[in-house]
């Protein structure tokens, strides 16, 4: 997270709001570990990364989607075969899950 | 007034002050936030998850994730109980305990053109970077813009006041050609836990230093064999950006224990 500070302190002095997604958990095979962190400001704008670039877009979506409802963070979890699942997933074959919450704390 | 978690948080990290923060992500609470700093050996906690004996519980175990430097997921009762498996008709809470240490160090003695290639690659690697070199002519911040502070001091009293702060993870690379000013880096760096020490040089000045180093009292094998020298992985390059990229390939290979060859030449998982 340490790396994506000082995009998520410049949108929020210009008032944007940030929601930010960590990866809490690789099973399997994944390209980042636990802790890689991605921000997402209500424009769009992105900072950081949580996998290779297999899942990112899905998490801006959701990222979106948290911000736009203004809901309490959820656990969110890309690369399984059931429904539950997003369609998107890991090329490598891996699960990752993510903790994705407004930072409004 | 008092100020955010994020914004203590955040100056923790700047402030390079181990921290680590833990986030109920799932079950009652989620989204509650504990955080615990370690100032001066003192541990600090802020924030709560919503009951006593969980705090209680939680920070405990997240200044022992802090002090091993680990990221990872715990379960608890809600109010704490350290096997919810074991209680009935009582949801889980999950805590995610994120350990953030600080950067690991770069030591680079000699003030050469491969200093000024190594900071670069070193920075994007996340490493805090000293340069030291002894003549003040050539340590000059205007000449490694890229490097957290250049010191102007011979390494004998760089290792006396600040070698205990070297640690497996942080690297000492020593770029000097000249035996006055290496022996006693080598030296110095020998002294610490640091994880790496690499010495530039060819084979010949290798052998001409391991002379020069027997000359003080340094023969002893095992010492020896911490010695990265010549510098680096053999990727064949010459400019000092090259150098610089074999000297930091070898240093995450040394970390890994991976052993540097191409991955289409060897089997198993790549993460691993």
């Amino acid at each position: 997270m340490r790396e994506i500070l000082d995009d998520i302190d410049r949108w929020r002095s210009d008032g944007k709001k940030v929601a930010v997604a960590r990866v809490v958990k690789i099973e399997g095979s994944g390209p980042r570990d636990p802790g890689a962190a991605m921000a997402v400001n209500e424009d769009g704008e992105v900072a950081g990364s949580v996998s290779g670039g297999c899942v990112e877009g899905a998490v801006v979506s959701e990222a979106l989607a948290i911000i736009g409802e203004n809901a309490p963070g959820r656990m969110v979890t890309f690369g399984y075969s059931d429904d539950e699942a997003f369609a998107v997933g890991l090329t490598c074959g891996g699960i990752i899950r993510l903790y994705i919450e407004q930072l409004d704390w | 007034m008092s100020t955010s978690i994020y914004q203590q948080f955040t100056d923790y990290i700047r402030s390079e002050t181990p921290v680590a923060l833990a986030t109920i992500i799932e079950g009652p609470g989620t989204g509650a936030k504990l955080l615990v700093a370690r100032v001066d050996g003192i541990e600090i906690v802020v924030g709560t998850l919503g009951h006593p004996e969980l705090d209680r519980v939680v920070s405990r175990d997240t200044a022992g994730e802090l002090e091993a430097g680990r990221t990872g997921v715990r379960h608890y009762g809600p109010e704490g109980q350290a096997t919810p498996e074991d209680l009935i008709d009582t949801p889980t809470v999950v805590v995610f305990i994120e350990s953030f240490s600080p950067a690991p160090q770069m030591w680079i003695f000699g003030a050469v053109d491969f200093t000024a290639a190594l900071g670069r690659v070193a920075k994007v690697l996340g490493y805090r970077v000293t340069v030291c070199d002894a003549r003040e002519i050539f340590a000059t911040k205007r000449r490694f813009p890229m490097a957290d502070e250049v010191m102007v001091t011979w390494p004998t009293p760089m290792f006396e006041k600040r070698g205990n702060t070297l640690g497996p993870r942080d690297a000492v690379c020593i770029l000097t050609h000249d035996p006055k000013f290496d022996v006693p880096a080598v030296q110095g760096a020998l002294s610490t836990s640091v994880g790496y020490i690499g010495v530039m040089g060819s084979r010949k000045t290798h052998n001409k230093r391991l002379e020069r180093l027997a000359e003080v009292g340094v023969t002893s094998p095992e010492q020896l064999s911490r010695l990265m020298s010549p510098i680096g992985l053999d990727l064949g390059g010459r400019t000092p950006e090259e150098t610089a990229i074999a000297i930091c390939a070898e240093i995450i290979a040394r970390r890994t224990g991976h052993s540097a060859t191409s991955l289409k030449n060897t089997d198993g998982a790549i993460h691993s």
